[in-house]
């Protein structure tokens, strides 16, 4: 049988977050998976792969009285998921410019017709208040090869954003 | 010839600091046809130190000729009791280890090194490597050292403006 839950909360940032949670589910007999947890814009945020031998329901009960004590919504899923499934990205994008909307479907669906399966991305709002700039890392696969990527990228840049796009190259020893 | 079984992370013999080789006879080289065969048998396996297969002597093999990409490098070459002389500029890099399965991570090495080392007849010869082929090295004379790819992790994030980083994986302008 398959135990894996995936677990996000959100809610205001303050420290201790992850101490509490953590502990409640380690109290409860859960194992930890993968996560991602950062904070954004004042939020703090988690994505948590839990293994829980028992209900969505139950694991429910057992983080909502600390989500509550925190002020957090949380969120539980019964998920199809197992542990090393891990894919090896093989290009990395950076892109930045003046903060403006449509930068992320412009470049993401320029990328994803030249063939890129985005497997991590990470972006930032950062600058001054009144002139904001976009900041966007991207891991992935490039099932076309990169230099699709390159030339779909190169149509993007014309537009007032940086991209810069570098292999990545694992070296395994 | 064999394909000698890999010291898995975390076995904690990988963390013990390897002893110099003093005897070059029949039993070294017959122990390096082996070490090179396994590292041949590790998918993309460009390197491979004797205490990954539980040999603590200070030898290692690094071969990055076969890389996926074309990089500047040396052949094969043969390190008995490898000493770095010099290092010059730092460069991060994603690496994996074959005693560390499924996981892969950024690290700072650098950019181009001279070091010396003994070949299997025990003659001192001096190398000078770059890049991916330097990196190789690095990693390969960590584990001589009980050190492995986890200790040098850094962050993915936040590493947008490292000049260096910049240079030396971007396509020229």
């Amino acid at each position: 049988m398959n135990n894996w839950f995936m677990l996000t909360l959100v809610g205001n940032d303050r420290p201790g977050i992850v101490a509490h949670i953590s502990a409640a589910l380690y109290d409860a007999g859960c194992n930890l998976g993968e996560a991602s947890m950062m904070r954004l814009g004042g939020n703090f945020t988690i994505m948590l792969m839990v293994k829980y031998e028992g209900k969505a329901k139950a694991l429910g009960d057992v983080i909502e009285p600390v989500a509550d004590s925190m002020g957090l919504h949380y969120h539980v899923d019964h998920i199809k998921a197992h542990l090393h499934q891990h894919l090896l990205p093989d290009v990395r994008i950076t892109v930045y410019g003046a903060d403006r909307s449509g930068i992320v479907a412009k470049v993401s669906g320029a990328l994803t017709e030249a063939g890129l399966h985005i497997l991590d991305l990470e972006s930032d709002v950062a600058g001054s208040e009144d002139k904001p700039i976009y900041i966007m890392h991207i891991e992935g696969h490039a099932s076309e090869g990169i230099e699709a990527l390159r030339s779909a990228l190169e149509i993007v840049a014309t537009e007032g954003v940086e991209v810069s796009l570098s292999p990545i190259e694992t070296m395994m020893g | 010839m064999a394909v000698l079984p890999l010291l898995i992370y975390p076995d904690e013999r990988l963390k013990q600091v390897a002893i110099p080789v003093v005897q070059f006879d029949g039993t070294l080289q017959a122990f390096i046809k082996d070490l090179e065969e396994t590292m041949s048998a590790g998918p993309g396996g460009v390197g491979i130190a004797a205490p990954q297969v539980g040999q603590f002597q200070r030898i290692a093999i690094v071969d990055v000729s076969g890389a996926r990409r074309p990089v500047p490098n040396n052949g094969r070459l043969l390190l008995i009791n490898p000493k770095i002389l010099a290092e010059e500029g730092e460069v991060k890099g994603r690496e994996g280890c074959m005693s560390v399965p499924d996981y892969t991570g950024n690290v700072i090495r650098a950019e181009r090194i001279r070091l010396k080392a003994q070949d299997d007849q025990g003659q001192w010869r001096e190398y000078q490597c770059e890049g991916f082929e330097a990196r190789a090295v690095l990693h390969e004379i960590d584990h001589l050292d009980g050190l492995l790819f986890l200790d040098r992790l850094v962050s993915r994030r936040n590493d947008l403006f490292r000049r260096k980083n910049y240079q030396s994986t971007d396509k020229p302008a």
